[in-house]
C-alpha cells in the first residue's frame, strides 16, 4: 500500500492551512469545556471523574466529527483533483485510508488539547485514571466510526453540505440505535432477533461501556469493524461513481 | 506505446465512445482532434485509469490499464483535463507530495524537482499558493506535475487551454522537446496546434474516429490542398483576373479568399496550377499584393469531417 504515507501527509497539512482547523479546535474545545462544566455540573457532583465530560462528548462529535468528515471526498471531487489522485500509482483503499487517517489524527489532536479537563480533576481529588484513559481512547474510537460514516457519503456527493446532512442524520441514528427513539420504528414488525442485532449497532451503547472504563474486547472490535466497514463502502463507492 | 482497441464507453443511453482503436508508438506526437464532447475526455480518463471502459480495452507501455493499473500509471504522466491541483498547497509542496506517492527518493528525486521547475519556469512562485497563481502558472503546474518522473508515455488534455500566446508557445515547444523516445498524446481543439507540435491527428466525433494521417496529409484532404490565393492590388482589376484565372488548367473554381480582395482558385484534385498562374500573372503583368499557395486548411478538413461523421 504504497502511497499512504504521502497522501496522509499531505491531508494533515491541508487541514492547517485554512483556518479550519483552528476554528473547530477553538469550538470544540469551547464546547465541551461549557458542557463539561455547567452543563454537566462537573463540580455540584462532587466525583473525582470525567463521566460529564464523556457524557456530552458523543452529542459534540456528531456534530463535529461530520464537518471534518463532509469534505474528504466531496471537495476533490468538486475541484476535480480527485482525478489527479486516482490516477497517481496509489490503491483508492490507500488513498481512503490515507485520508481517514488524517482526519482521525486531526480530531485526536482536537480530543488530546481537553487535558486541562484532566488536569483539574487529577488536581481536585484522585479519579481512576485508568478509566479515564480508557474513556479517551473509546471516544477516539466513536469519532473514528463517525468519520468513517462522513467519509462514505462524502465519496458519494460532490456537495459538502449534502454530505454533511446525511452523515449527521446516519451518525444520530447509530448512535441511538439501540434506544427507544430508533427500535420503536421496527417494534411490531421486525422480529426479536432483527430488533437486537439493531440495538447491538449502537454506537452509544458500545461507547458508555467503554467510557465506564471497561475495557472489552467486544466493544473495540465493534468499532474497529463499523470502521473498516465504512471505509471498505467508501472504496467501493469511489470505485462506482470516480468521474460522477 | 499507448494501445487502445475496440474502446467503448456508454453512459446509459449516451455512447461517448464507440469502438475506437488506435495505437501510438515512441517518439510519436498524436493530436486528439475533435468537437466539444467528440469523446476526447473519456478516452483520456480510460487510459489514465480514472474511469473504467464498458468494453475494450487500452495498454500503456504493455500494461493494460484494467489488469495491471498500478504499472501502467508508473509508466504515465498525465493532465487532467482543467490541471486540478490542491488550491491550498504550494508549487513546492504539491511537486514535492507527487515525487513522494510516485516513489522517488534521495538524490534523484531532488534533481527531478529542480529540473521540472527549471523546465517549466515554476521558480519565481514556488512558494506561493496555487490558488494565487494565474491560469498559465496553474497550467504549467499541472503539466509539472505530469513530467515530473520522467515517464515513457504522456497524456496530456488540453494542454494549452486557456494560455496567453507566448505561454502557448512555450509549451509547444516544451512538448516538442520531451518529444524524442516518449509517446505523447494531446488533446485539442485548436487546430494550428496540430500543425505545430503533432506528428499525427486523429479526429472523433460523437466517439468515432473518423480520420487518422499526418497533419500534411490530413490538410490534403481539404478542398484548398494546391490551391492558389492571391490578392490584386487595385480592386477593379479583380473581375478580370478571376475570369482568367478560370480559364487555367488545373484550376478547379475561384472564390473569394478569407479576407476582402482575396482570390482562391481551387486546384482540380491531383493538380498544381500555382506555376501556371504565376506566369500567366508574369505574362499579363498583374498587379498583386499576395501570390502563395494553400496547403490546405485543416480546419475545412476538420469541419467537413466532424459534420458529416465520415471521412472525406
Amino acid at each position: 500500500m504504497n502511497g499512504i504515507g504521502p497522501i496522509y501527509r499531505r491531508e494533515l497539512a491541508s487541514y492547517f492551512a485554512t483556518p479550519l482547523a483552528y476554528v473547530f479546535i477553538v469550538i470544540f474545545l469551547l464546547l465541551a469545556g461549557s458542557f463539561t462544566f455547567s452543563l454537566g455540573g462537573f463540580y455540584e457532583r462532587g466525583q473525582a471523574d470525567l463521566a460529564p465530560f464523556f457524557g456530552f462528548l458523543p452529542w459534540l462529535y456528531l456534530f463535529l466529527v461530520p464537518a471534518v468528515a463532509m469534505r474528504l471526498w466531496a471537495e476533490e471531487r468538486r475541484s476535480g483533483s480527485i482525478e489527479l489522485l486516482l490516477t497517481l500509482p496509489v490503491q483508492p483503499g490507500a488513498a481512503v485510508a490515507a485520508k481517514f487517517l488524517a482526519g482521525l489524527t486531526f480530531i485526536g489532536l482536537a480530543l488530546a488539547l481537553t487535558f486541562p479537563i484532566w488536569i483539574t480533576v487529577n488536581y481536585l481529588g484522585s479519579p481512576d485514571n485508568g478509566a479515564i484513559v480508557a474513556g479517551y481512547l473509546g471516544s477516539l474510537l466513536m469519532a473514528g466510526g463517525f468519520l468513517a460514516v462522513g467519509s462514505c457519503l462524502s465519496a458519494a456527493t460532490r456537495s459538502q453540505v449534502i454530505a454533511f446532512i446525511l452523515t449527521v442524520v446516519v451518525c444520530f441514528l447509530l448512535l441511538l440505535a439501540g434506544f427507544p427513539l430508533v427500535l420503536d420504528a421496527f417494534r411490531g414488525w421486525a422480529a426479536p432477533g432483527v430488533l437486537d442485532a439493531i440495538a447491538s449497532l449502537s454506537f452509544l451503547t458500545h461507547f458508555q461501556a467503554i467510557s465506564k472504563g471497561v475495557l472489552d474486547l467486544r466493544d473495540i472490535l465493534y468499532f474497529a469493524m463499523t470502521i473498516a466497514a465504512w471505509l471498505y463502502a467508501t472504496t467501493l463507492v469511489l470505485e462506482m461513481r470516480k468521474a460522477d | 506505446m499507448i494501445e487502445v482497441s475496440g474502446l467503448s464507453k456508454t453512459y446509459g443511453d449516451v455512447h461517448a465512445v464507440r469502438e475506437l482503436s488506435f495505437r501510438v508508438g515512441a517518439g510519436e506526437i498524436l493530436g486528439f482532434l475533435g468537437p466539444n464532447g467528440a469523446g476526447k475526455s473519456t478516452t483520456m480518463r480510460i487510459i489514465a485509469g480514472f474511469i473504467a471502459p464498458t468494453a475494450g480495452t487500452a495498454a500503456v507501455l504493455g500494461h493494460d490499464v484494467a489488469r495491471e493499473p498500478q504499472a501502467a500509471r508508473r509508466a504515465l504522466g498525465y493532465l487532467p483535463e482543467g490541471a486540478p491541483s490542491w488550491p491550498e498547497m504550494t508549487p513546492r509542496s504539491f511537486l514535492r507530495f507527487i515525487a513522494d506517492v510516485r516513489g522517488l527518493a534521495g538524490e534523484h528525486r531532488t534533481r527531478r524537482i529542480d529540473d521540472t521547475v527549471a523546465r517549466l519556469g515554476l521558480g519565481p512562485v514556488l512558494d506561493q499558493t496555487i490558488e494565487t497563481l494565474s491560469k498559465g502558472f496553474k497550467r504549467r503546474v499541472g503539466l509539472a506535475q505530469a513530467i515530473l518522473h520522467d515517464p515513457p508515455v504522456l497524456v496530456l488534455d488540453e494542454p494549452t487551454d486557456g494560455l496567453d500566446p507566448n505561454q502557448k508557445h512555450e509549451v509547444r515547444a516544451l512538448i516538442r522537446e520531451m518529444a524524442p523516445g516518449k509517446t505523447i498524446v494531446i488533446s485539442t481543439h485548436i487546430l494550428e496546434e496540430v500543425d505545430a507540435v503533432c506528428t499525427r491527428a486523429i479526429i472523433i466525433a460523437a466517439g468515432r474516429l473518423l480520420a487518422d494521417d499526418t497533419p500534411a496529409a490530413l490538410e490534403a484532404r481539404s478542398r484548398y490542398h494546391n490551391a492558389v490565393t492571391l490578392a490584386p492590388t487595385l480592386a477593379a482589376d479583380s473581375a478580370r483576373i478571376e475570369a482568367a484565372l478560370r480559364e487555367v488548367v488545373g484550376v478547379a473554381a475561384v472564390e473569394p479568399g478569407e479576407r476582402p480582395g482575396q482570390l482562391t482558385a481551387l486546384a482540380t484534385p491531383g493538380a498544381q496550377p500555382l506555376a501556371a498562374i504565376s506566369a500567366l500573372a508574369a505574362r499579363e503583368g498583374w498587379s498583386l499584393n499576395e501570390l502563395r499557395l494553400e496547403a490546405g486548411r485543416l480546419d475545412e478538413v476538420f469541419r467537413t469531417v466532424t459534420a458529416s461523421g465520415v471521412a472525406p
